[in-house]
Parts: C-alpha cells; structure tokens; sequence
C-alpha cells in the first residue's frame, strides 16, 4: 500500500455557473474513500461556493452547501481559500457555512509546492 | 517517470485535447511511462464514435485509439460525466433504456476512483482544459 499523497484540488468557479464546484467535490470525495490527504484550494469567483444561505433551487440547481457541510465527515477539513479574492468580493470570513483557512498568495504559492498532486476544475 | 494526462475539454471547440495528445506522445518519446489518459467532464466526448471530422483535419478520437493502440494506453470516460453527456456503452445504453450506444473501442467507462488511483500511482500528474 502506497504511503497516502497530498492531493490539492483547486477552483476559480463560481458555485452555479458551471459544473465546476460540484464536478470539484466529487473528486474530493473520492479522494477520502482512497484515504488520501485531499485539500480543497478556492481562488478567484471560486471563494463564492463557500457563501452561506445559497438559494440555488430558483435556477433549478441543488444547493451546493449540504454537500460542502458533509466534508468534515468524510476527514476533509484542509480548506483554503485566498484571502485577496474573499476582499476583492467584498467578502469577510463569517460569510462563509463552512470553516477555512485564509491565505495570502505567497501561501498558497507554498501549499501548492508542498502538494505532491495538483488537480485543477 | 509514470504519468498520467488528464482531459476535461472536448474536441473541435478546444485545443486541449489536442495539445493533451501531443503532450502525451512527446512524454512517451521521451522514454516516460503514461499510466492512463482519463476524460472528466466535457473531456468525455473526445470517445465519442460518431465524431465525424472533415478527412483534412486531426480525427481526435481516431488519434487516442491509435495512441491506446500503439502504446496499450488506459484510455478511461469518466463514467457519471459521460452519462450525463450521452456517451453510453452497451451496458449503461441498456441500464437507461436507450436505443443507441456512441462509446469508441479503446475507451472504458469507469469512475473517479480511476482518476484517484491515477494520481497515487502517478509521479505527475497533467491537467489539459481545466478551469475551462
């Protein structure tokens, strides 16, 4: 059995204009079931999957939240996100259901350095 | 060094499936090992059978079986991406009742668990269209 890698998943999407977050989680939680270390990277209009109250049923789209709440059950808790996006959106940390680690972009310069697989949606 | 190229962008409105295959074939002349080539998202219609390219222009999915022929590629459709898509084999044609199947030889559907196990067996692994 291989020792278990650092998987980074990253995003630049905005939760209900593409598939992206949801097609983002599915690898994620796949990556759990394979006991990887999986962390999940927000950039961009990808800070915008993490907003609370989210009312997607208007567009006909499933609510992304349940799903991003269930992550801590499946031991993925490495969220990051950039902090520069969350301030250019006008955004501060209590916004966000879910707990995350704010970077700075020399941080996450490192985190993705210090992955050993980068996968981006 | 093992690879794996993975694909989210489909053919004729993208390059990166091309460069994906160029890439590919550049890494495999180089004398590296590519695990598999696995297709997410709007990737999956590069197994598409019905493509049907002008005779002057690159097949691409003619080019992946060549490829998978060639060099016993894993060539594996994201198997939830390609139902949503309609691109069934037999089986999954017959799972959703429908008439009619359009999954190239070469190419196997199959789950993300392949793409998992891609990146734990890879040294490196390649994204082709993401972000897109």
């Amino acid at each position: 059995m291989n020792s278990p890698k650092n998987i980074l998943l990253m995003s630049r999407r905005a939760p209900y204009g593409s598939s992206a977050a949801r097609d983002l989680l599915d690898i994620a939680l796949t990556c759990s079931v394979f006991e990887q270390n999986v962390a999940l990277l927000l950039l961009d209009d990808g800070v915008l999957q993490l907003l609370a109250n989210q009312d997607p049923q208007v567009i006909q789209q499933k609510n992304l939240n349940s799903l991003q709440s269930s992550l801590s059950l499946y031991d993925i808790e490495k969220i990051y996100i950039d902090a520069d996006a969350l301030e250019h959106h006008g955004l501060s940390h209590s916004e966000l259901h879910i707990p995350v680690t704010l970077l700075t972009k020399i941080e996450i310069s490192q985190l993705i350095a210090n992955s050993d697989i980068v996968l981006t949606v | 060094m093992i690879f794996t190229v993975v694909v989210h962008a489909s053919p004729c409105q993208n390059a990166a499936p091309e460069s994906a295959l160029r890439y590919c074939k550049a890494l495999l002349s180089a004398g590296h090992t590519l695990h598999r080539v696995f297709f997410y998202r709007d990737g999956v219609f590069n197994g598409n059978q019905l493509i049907s390219s002008p005779p002057d222009e690159l097949n691409i999915m003619r080019a992946w079986q060549e490829l998978a022929e060639e060099h016993s590629i894993d060539l594996v459709i994201c198997i939830a991406a390609a139902i949503r898509r309609g691109v069934l084999d037999a089986t999954e044609a017959t799972r959703y009742e429908r008439d009619q199947t359009n999954l190239a030889e070469k190419f196997n559907l199959s789950g993300l668990g392949q793409l998992v196990e891609a990146c734990i067996l890879s040294d490196r692994v390649i994204t082709f269209g993401g972000q897109g």
